[in-house]
């Protein structure tokens, strides 16, 4: 497991995704309207879609393509839709995002 | 070894059987089936047509050889059984071939009936039942001039309407006082005979045949009173008798037709019998659709399925001349207990009679429009309460026709288009799930999450499977609330809710974050609402109204410049050529709105290439105002009135980046051929000699709607004003996502109209659209290009 810094918590906008690439790893990171921060893989599992892109509501994003409701905490895809996505820890450390990798 | 399954009779009802059969279990048995026509097996219900040459006798042929070949059905064809052992589970055909049995179906179908008169066996009097008949009487019908078809019913009328139509000079002659005294009542009887009249057939009624005439060959009819009539030829057609000859043969119990219990089985172990030669309950059926059903429950039998037991079958009919169209279905007789309802039009010369016993439909005739006889079938069948119904209605609006039924619809029948969602599969996640809204069923199988159109058709599914429960219609703007738009945006106002946390918080929403359904919704209310005090939300805009670029399927961009009116230059076309080039654009094509769009673009790449397009956005990703369509109009067609690219480009530039509730769309043509399909779009202009005509509400797109003519004016000002009225009347009663046709069709096209013809109203929201929009409507892609906080957010990756 590697540490990887994403940047600081204000360059992120509250309930938008940011991409960040972690050598074949894509990583959607998201900054939840209660300011905790959440990571999952970006690419969702129905088509691709960049679930950075989508619209985030509590602890949840919908995929920008065709709304898939994936959980940001385990990465679950919501019913009737099925199927998961790798949710990846992280670390908030004075203003610092990390994520796990 | 495999069972072996004999089928006698190679018609309708009994290779239906085996089709069902083999669907079920196609290994199951080794088949051969035996017929006493030469032909394959053909759809009889169809002679009409080929006798009236609607037809051939290669297109109702329904299994072809090939079928039997396939399915390694042995078929006996032209070769009738014979003897039937059912002892030793044997049968022997006329030409002496033996085959032996374990199970036999008895599928003989019937005969027409010939009366037992003096001279019934002359040559020239001949049924109606077969392909051989109908081939008889085309011949016939080429070297005899006069015909007379004994029997006023169905096929006795299809029958002389075929020979009517080969040339011949018909007439139809009926014991009874009204035609197809079985199917119809007085009044649609003596209307069908009418029609039929003007159609050039005679009819002698109340006539009952004593004698046929002739020597060597029919040459006419006597009757009881004494008259007589001059014929060639004489077609019997006064009803059909099962064909029961091989199984008196044998110890099966056969009455007027073969004895079966509701399994189809007979008195004999492993004998069978399906169709018109079967008698069930007392009821022996000429029709098909009994058949079928008969078919289906033996094939369980057959299959060791559990079988439902047949239960008797709700019969209708109608009748295939054309110009005559009836329908009729159940009991039709007022006997004590049932009652009728009855309309007639004497305009259209149409007729409906419905039959009702106990506030449950028990029949129905109709006569000149059978377009409802599925609707009135459904109710009939399914034993529905008319209580629900408004029994008699006169004059009731145009357009209020009854959906397609989807109770008849297959399991397999496609329901979401979008989604690929078929009827079975919503069906299932009802009972499973205990679904109980168009919601919920949208939540659990996607059917309705895409463009919405299948909506009421779900709602129908629902209804049809919760067993017609009304379902209550969920008002809500979407799964958060149970609010509607109106209530939402009236507490808005009420409350001075000025930002979404406020609305979900004060309004109570489930979810208090919303979904992507309500955020933007919500964001555009307050948007409209509160110009000055409400912050427009990123985070609540669907990402390609957040971005300026519509997201593709790959997770790519395109980028759209916008060219008022489809107007351009060769400037701009070397920019984009260059931009295209450099970037690596993999896809440039010009758009459906004239424009030209780059596809395919990352989204780290937007804002550079925006900034080298040196262009505006064309907006043609979102919720807003678009670009608006032109012909190049009068300053080079011949045709053209108006300058309707100079109309088009003043437009644009007047009303660009002004949010709608759904995407509003404008053209401009100079003249009536409309080029730029102004019948079609939300705003759509019609240039003419005297001014312009202005239409509204057109839309293409999931739901095709025509644009309506609003009114004609003389200068552009007022087209332009008018278009501002609209986008304002719009924007502060449409819902989220509703496009102009559904809109004006909930506020009513003469309110609207009433509104934007108004001189005072239409300043008073042309006003308030100014207002509203005012700092709002810069270019956002120079925004992106000069705010690098917003560039480094949202336009960028994050690389490790």
């Amino acid at each position: 497991m590697e540490k990887i810094l994403v940047g600081q918590l204000a360059e992120l906008a509250p309930r938008m995704g940011k991409e960040i690439i972690v050598g074949e790893q894509k990583i959607a990171v998201f900054r939840l309207s209660d300011n905790r921060v959440k990571a999952i893989e970006n690419v969702c599992p129905h088509k691709q879609g960049p679930l950075a892109e989508g619209t985030v509501s509590g602890e949840y994003v919908f995929c920008p393509l065709h709304d898939y409701k994936i959980n940001l905490n385990d990465g679950q895809v919501q019913e009737p839709d099925e199927g998961c996505v790798r949710a990846y820890e992280t670390i908030v450390e004075e203003d610092l995002v990390y994520v796990m990798v | 070894m495999k069972e072996k399954l004999v089928l006698i009779g190679n018609g309708m009802a009994g290779v239906r059987t085996i089709e069902e059969i083999l669907d079920r279990d196609p290994d199951r048995y080794q088949i051969t089936i035996i017929g006493e026509e030469k032909y394959p097996n053909y759809n009889r219900i169809m002679l009409s047509n080929v006798l009236q040459k609607k037809m051939t006798v290669s297109e109702i042929i329904t299994n072809p050889l090939e079928w039997y070949e396939e399915n390694q059905i042995e078929l006996i064809n032209h070769d009738p059984a014979v003897h039937m052992d059912t002892t030793n589970k044997k049968i022997t055909t006329q030409s002496g071939k033996e085959i032996s049995y374990d199970k036999c179906i008895l599928a003989t179908g019937s005969r027409a009936f010939i009366l037992p008169v003096d001279g019934a066996q002359l040559p020239g009097v001949v049924g109606f039942r077969t392909i051989d008949d109908t081939e008889n009487m085309l011949e016939a019908s080429q070297k005899y001039q006069k015909a007379v078809v004994i029997g006023g019913g169905l096929l006795g009328l299809e029958a002389a309407k075929g020979l009517l139509d080969q040339g011949m000079d018909v007439t139809v002659v009926h014991l009874e006082k009204w035609l197809m005294e079985t199917q119809l009542d007085e009044k649609a009887g003596k209307m069908l005979q009418a029609d039929l009249e003007k159609q050039g057939l005679k009819f002698l009624m109340e006539k009952a045949t004593q004698k046929i005439l002739g020597d060597n060959r029919v040459t006419g009819l006597a009757f009881s009173d004494g008259t007589t009539i001059e014929t060639d030829m004489v077609v019997m057609s006064i009803g059909i008798r099962s064909e029961t000859t091989l199984a008196r043969t044998t110890t099966i119990e056969v009455n007027r037709g073969i004895v079966v219990d509701d399994f189809m089985k007979t008195n004999v172990p492993d004998v069978f019998a399906v169709g018109e030669c079967a008698e069930h309950n007392g009821n022996v059926y000429g029709l098909v659709a009994p058949l079928f059903e008969q078919g289906k429950v033996l094939a369980d039998v057959l299959t060791g399925k559990e079988a439902k037991p047949y239960q008797g079958s709700t019969t209708f009919t109608s009748l295939k001349v054309s110009g005559c169209d009836l329908y009729s279905a159940g009991n039709i007789r007022e006997t004590e207990g049932i009652n009728s309802i009855e309309a007639f039009d004497g305009i259209n010369y149409t007729y409906k009679k419905i039959f009702v016993r106990e506030n449950q439909v028990v029949g129905v005739v109709l006569y000149g429009d059978t377009s409802e006889g599925n609707r009135y079938y459904n109710i009939l069948k399914k034993n529905e309460s008319i209580e629900e119904y408004t029994p008699v209605s006169l004059l009731h609006m145009v357009g209020e026709e009854a959906s397609a039924d989807v109770s008849e619809w297959p399991d397999d029948e496609v329901i979401c288009g979008c989604n690929g969602i078929d009827k079975g599969t919503i069906m299932t996640a009802i009972n499973e799930k205990d679904l109980t809204s168009v919601a919920d069923v949208t939540k659990h199988t996607k059917a309705g999450g895409s463009c919405g159109k299948c909506k009421s058709v779900i709602g129908d599914v629902l209804a049809y499977a919760l067993g017609g429960e009304v379902v209550s219609a969920p008002t809500g703007i979407c799964g958060c609330t149970d609010l509607t738009r109106d209530q939402i945006v009236t507490q808005i106002y009420a409350k001075k809710l000025t930002s979404s946390d406020e609305v979900y918080r004060e309004l109570n929403f489930t979810n208090p974050e919303g979904c992507p359904k309500c955020r933007p919704a919500i964001n555009f209310y307050l948007n409209v609402a509160w110009p000055k005090e409400h912050e427009d939300e990123k985070e609540s805009r669907y990402v390609n109204e957040r971005l300026y670029a519509n997201i593709q399927n790959d997770g790519t961009f395109s980028v759209i410049p916008r060219m008022r009116g489809g107007k351009t230059n060769p400037q701009q076309l070397l920019l984009i050529a260059k931009v295209a080039e450099k970037y690596d654009v993999p896809m440039v094509k010009v758009t459906g709105s004239q424009r030209i769009g780059l596809y395919g673009v990352k989204k780290e790449d937007l804002p550079k290439i925006w900034e080298e397009l040196d262009m505006k956005a064309a907006g043609a990703y979102a919720k807003a105002v678009r670009s608006v369509k032109t012909c190049v109009g009068a300053n080079f067609c011949r045709f053209g009135t108006q300058d309707s690219m100079g109309l088009g480009i003043k437009l644009e530039q007047r009303y660009e980046f002004i949010d709608t509730p759904h995407k509003f769309k404008m053209g401009v043509s100079a003249c009536p051929r409309s080029c730029v399909e102004s019948g079609v779009k939300d705003f759509g202009i019609i240039g003419v000699e005297n001014g312009f005509q202005i239409y509204i509400g057109g839309n293409g797109g999931t739901e095709v709607k025509e644009a309506v003519l609003l009114t004609t004016v003389e200068t552009e000002q007022e087209v332009i004003d008018i278009c501002g009225a609209m986008l304002q009347y719009y924007r502060e009663t449409g819902i989220y996502a509703e496009r102009t046709a559904p809109w004006i069709e909930r506020i009513g096209f003469e309110v609207v109209k009433e509104v934007l013809l108004n001189p005072e109203k239409r300043q008073e929201l042309l006003a308030a659209l100014d207002q509203a929009v005012e700092g709002r409507r810069g270019n956002p892609w120079d925004e992106v290009v000069e705010d690098n906080k917003t560039r480094q957010e949202l336009y960028t990756v994050g690389r490790a």
